[in-house]
């Protein structure tokens, strides 16, 4: 089992082989409330640390979900297209977001880990 | 406006509840309840929603001038409002600007009950009493808690609490009791109730209906998609001082004579803005695909000019599909005019004049 890592805007991410599985926390879905859409990612874009990769749609609203690190979007979530709920019921899991190749995988020591989340969220 | 946040007297209810709190017009709301906006919107359409809207105020206006003064204030022949009838009315401002929406309920010969948009109750406050100071009229702001009771159970779950309903129909409202004002009409296009009534007493009702596995708490943002796929207008939103009645397509509130002839604030402008013809119109907005387009994003047609603005928008959770409202160039507001799109995020997102609206009223009209 590969390792999770946290950012502080709760978001999670696991990392293989240098590629990154991106999504957002349980708790970020429950405070978005009920997901009706999700605005695919872009395949080749190049991110920054903070730049907004994706945009989740609440029925409430719409909120930006930034990339965790350095990289280039390699996979977007096609299944989320017809079923964007799947943030709501399995956001750590069949509710990822993007995948993408990380620029610099020294950046993950800046994240969280599961204890350092979960101190986060109280 | 005061900068001082206002608290709900019910909300220690709402916190035991479970409910998620935001900002919304000077007041701390339940936004929802652990159930979600889906699930509250749907219940509401299925069964009972029960939604707190203390911050919503009322004002009695009473007194030998009352319906004088209301029929200046508003587009409204107070006067031949019969006992009992509610109707949408307007304060304008003398350009016909619409400086909030109401409903006022004939309570008496003399007596009129005046509910009003909580981020306007203190404006429209001061505006009452400025006409009311030329004429022989009580206004009076109430301390109530305000319940609304919406959906198709909602006369049966009033009535398993032994409230007796008084023979109402849609858009009727009357004083049952001491302190109470209940009236047939809401903000969701389902039949319903709005019940203002003393804390006590709203208390031990309020639990009460909850045992009633019809009925369940509502919040804010449910609120507001169900009022979107009713095609209710928010002021603030889809209307405010910048339109007026006959660009916000709400002409049909205002009788014809008064149009032609009323004397209320407003009537002059209004009056030119009809025969000039509104330059843009308000319409229901259906976004094509899953993506919901919000409030604030400009309109454009094939060249890509602005022709119009969305006003409110959201994911419609009965319909399921994205709605909005919105205005647009006068010729452009019918079904099939042209093809336009909303501009979300730097993307073109194709959206078409709808029907309001959308999910069909079932108002209880006896």
């Amino acid at each position: 089992m590969a390792k999770t890592y946290y950012t502080e805007d709760h978001e999670w991410l696991t990392v293989h082989q240098g590629e990154a599985t991106v999504g957002i926390t349980d708790y970020a879905q429950e405070q978005l409330g009920d997901i009706v859409f999700v605005e695919a990612a872009e395949i080749g874009k190049q991110l920054k640390k903070g730049d907004t990769a994706v945009v989740v749609e609440s029925v409430k609203a719409a909120s930006d979900v930034y990339a965790p690190l350095d990289g280039e979007i390699i996979a977007a979530n096609d299944a989320l297209s017809s079923d964007p709920s799947l943030v709501n019921s399995a956001a750590v899991g069949a509710g990822w977001l993007w995948k993408m190749k990380l620029a610099d995988e020294s950046q993950l020591d800046g994240l969280l880990d599961e204890a350092g989340y979960k101190k986060l969220i109280g | 406006m005061s900068d001082e946040t206002r608290h709900l007297p019910l909300e220690d209810l709402h916190k035991d509840a479970d409910a998620k709190f935001g900002a919304f017009a000077g007041w701390y709301m339940p936004l929802t309840y652990p159930a979600g906006v889906m699930k509250e919107h749907l219940h509401t359409r299925e069964h009972v929603g029960l939604f707190d809207i203390s911050h919503m105020k009322l004002f009695r206006v009473t007194g030998i001038g009352a319906a004088a003064m209301l029929s200046k204030a508003c587009p409204i022949d107070a006067a031949a409002l019969p006992l009992r009838q509610s109707k949408l009315s307007f304060f304008l401002n003398e350009d016909a600007g619409i400086l909030d929406d109401l409903i006022i309920t004939r309570l008496d010969h003399d007596a009129f009950m005046v509910v009003c948009n909580a981020g306007n109750a203190e404006a429209d406050e001061a505006h009452m009493r400025d006409i009311g100071g030329h004429f022989n009229v009580v206004i009076e702001p109430l301390d109530r808690v305000f319940i609304a009771i919406q959906g198709p159970g909602a006369a049966s779950a009033l009535e398993t609490q032994g409230i007796d309903l008084g023979g109402l129909t849609f858009m009727n409202g009357f004083e049952p009791k001491e302190g109470w004002f209940m009236s047939r009409s809401g903000y969701t296009g389902e039949d319903g109730f709005e019940i203002a009534l003393p804390e006590f007493q709203a208390r031990a009702l309020v639990t009460n209906m909850l045992q009633d596995d019809r009925v369940q708490w509502v919040g804010l943002a449910a609120r507001d998609s169900l009022r979107l796929e009713a095609g209710l207008c928010l002021h603030g939103n889809d209307i405010d001082q910048s339109t007026d009645p006959a660009s916000a397509a709400l002409l049909w509130a205002i009788p014809k004579d008064l149009r032609e002839n009323g004397a209320f604030i407003g009537a002059t402008a209004l009056r030119e803005k009809i025969a000039s013809g509104a330059k843009q119109k308000r319409v229901g907005l259906k976004p094509e695909g899953r993506q919901p387009v919000r409030g604030g994003a400009p309109i454009l047609d094939e060249d890509g000019n602005t022709v119009g603005r969305v006003t409110s928008g959201g994911f419609g959770p009965s319909v399921g599909h994205p709605v909005a409202m919105g205005y647009v160039a006068s010729q452009l507001a019918k079904p099939g005019a042209a093809n336009l799109f909303a501009e979300v995020r730097g993307q073109r997102i194709p959206i078409s004049v709808h029907s309001l609206p959308f999910t069909p009223h079932r108002y209880f009209k006896g």
